[in-house]
């Protein structure tokens, strides 16, 4: 049968779960760790839980696979398996299974992939250091400080100043958008497209703050200014 | 009767936290407050100089944490007041010569005996600072009006808030008036919308800090300089009593002043 190229990743509290389907071990590792490296700077210091099904594992195929991600700075902490055997092995590695791992924010997050997308909200202002990476939206009820960033998957929408970097559609998905109430950022990026912002020159003098949306069309950045006779759309 | 400790930090250097460790401390003793002051700047210490204190040092921290000294020895004692200290940092180590739990052991040993134990930090994320905050009852973040201090302030603050530290509050050093007017400087607003903490202080730009740092005089005591007022509010603040920021608008600048009046409701 044919592996599966791309596995889907969930976002969670302690980290993503990547569900690895059925197939030659193999063949499923080198395309796991090509999804990895091809973004790799999205991956690059996250907690992963691999969704491995109804599959046999043996000791020494999950050491190596352990290894190989921790090479590239990506960190196998747990394994969600049907099989008893698999648990075993995992649980000698030092790896959690599912007992340990999945709490009542993976059904939040089942729900959301029903009706619509998953999402992350985070009720506080980011601070300068501060890196939220997920494989969804990302909502932020706060202000992006300069020196924050933010890696989504998704959109990304600020109910506050965005003075942070942001890069949506990590993954490549060109309909990702960036909106904020207000936009004051060095950098934003959607897909594989970027656009630069030249700092105000009177940066004290407060103008008119107006709200913002950034999105891709025809292969240019491109932004729209909100005004209540046209509600961004 | 046990000490409050105070750790001044900031990230970035050279913003003013050894200026403000020596002149709170100073201004603290003058009021008739027991204080120790602690340089943890291991290898690069100066509050030795700031406080005029250099030439009298024979033990520092480092003999004092490894054992070669009483803690006693090495506390240096300013002539110039009933009971102010100083502890120096050691200037031929590295910051890996002190943890965390060694801070925390010397500190408590200081408890009993004074009312304040100041803790100048160095600037930076790393050892120095964590050392320098585990013993902090309350940390006091130092920047100045400008976007590069104020972005690793931020950052510090974070970090301050991750190790249960915090709130922390700000100290706004070398505001400059003039520049503000001009719209060449971010005014206090700015800072604090970013940083978003309580305000503790605002000190202006004073030559007299830098003459006085020459001389081992700190300003706090020259009734003269406004930045020694600054700090001395600074003090009387942490003690407890509510003072009024101080107007630091141009003295010919009516509708500045008056307008600052309005716009203070803050404490």
């Amino acid at each position: 049968m044919v592996v599966e190229k791309k596995f889907p990743i969930k976002g969670f509290k302690e980290g993503l779960l990547i569900k690895v389907g059925e197939g030659n071990w193999k063949d499923v590792q080198t395309n796991l760790l090509d999804q990895i490296d091809e973004r790799i700077d999205f991956f690059k210091g996250a907690e992963i839980a691999l969704d491995l099904g109804e599959r046999i594992m043996r000791a020494a195929e999950m050491g190596v696979l352990r290894d190989k991600m921790s090479d590239r700075g990506v960190n196998l902490f747990a394994v969600i398996s049907k099989s008893n055997v698999t648990d075993s092995v995992a649980e000698s590695l030092g790896l959690s299974t599912h007992q340990t791992v999945m709490k009542e924010n993976d059904s939040a997050v089942r729900n959301a992939l029903a009706d619509g997308e998953a999402a992350v909200l985070v009720r506080k202002t980011l601070r300068s250091g501060v890196s939220i990476k997920y494989p969804g939206h990302v909502l932020i009820d706060g202000d992006v400080n300069p020196g924050a960033e933010i890696l989504a998957g998704g959109s990304i929408f600020v109910w506050g100043k965005l003075r942070g970097k942001a890069h949506a559609g990590i993954d490549g998905s060109e309909k990702a958008v960036i909106c904020a109430l207000e936009v004051d950022s060095p950098q934003l990026r959607i897909a594989n497209f970027s656009k630069e912002f030249q700092k105000n020159k009177a940066i004290f003098k407060k103008g008119k703050i107006v709200s913002q949306k950034i999105f891709l069309e025809s292969g240019e950045m491109k932004i729209l200014n909100w005004n209540s006779d046209n509600p961004l759309k | 009767m046990t000490a409050r400790t105070l750790t001044i930090t900031s990230g970035k250097g050279g913003v003013g936290k050894t200026t403000a460790t020596a002149n709170l401390a100073v201004a603290m003793a003058s009021m008739g407050q027991k204080v120790t002051c602690i340089d943890s700047d291991i290898g690069l210490r100066n509050l030795d100089v700031v406080l005029g204190l250099e030439n009298r040092i024979v033990y520092d921290l480092v003999d004092a944490i490894e054992g070669r000294c009483r803690l006693r020895q090495a506390m240096i004692r300013d002539k110039r007041f009933e009971e102010l200290y100083l502890i120096p940092a050691a200037q031929t180590r590295d910051k890996n010569a002190v943890s965390p739990t060694d801070m925390i052991k010397l500190v408590n040993e200081l408890r009993d005996e004074m009312d304040w134990v100041i803790v100048d930090s160095p600037a930076g994320i790393e050892r120095g600072f964590r050392n320098a905050i585990a013993p902090a009852d309350e940390v006091l973040v130092v920047t100045n009006p400008d976007v590069s201090a104020v972005r690793d302030a931020d950052r510090i603050i974070g970090i301050i808030e991750a190790e249960q530290k915090g709130p922390a509050k700000l100290i706004i050093n070398r505001v400059n008036p003039q520049m503000i007017q001009r719209g060449d400087m971010m005014d206090a607003d700015d800072v604090l919308e970013l940083l978003a903490i309580k305000l503790i202080g605002i000190v202006p730009e004073d030559e007299h800090v830098i003459a006085s740092t020459n001389v081992g005089k700190p300003v706090a005591l020259d009734e003269k300089s406004r930045a020694g007022q600054a700090f001395r509010n600074i003090a009387k603040r942490l003690m407890g009593n509510e003072v009024p920021f101080m107007d630091l608008s141009h003295k010919d600048d009516i509708f500045l002043r008056l307008s600052k009046v309005f716009r203070s409701g803050g404490e």
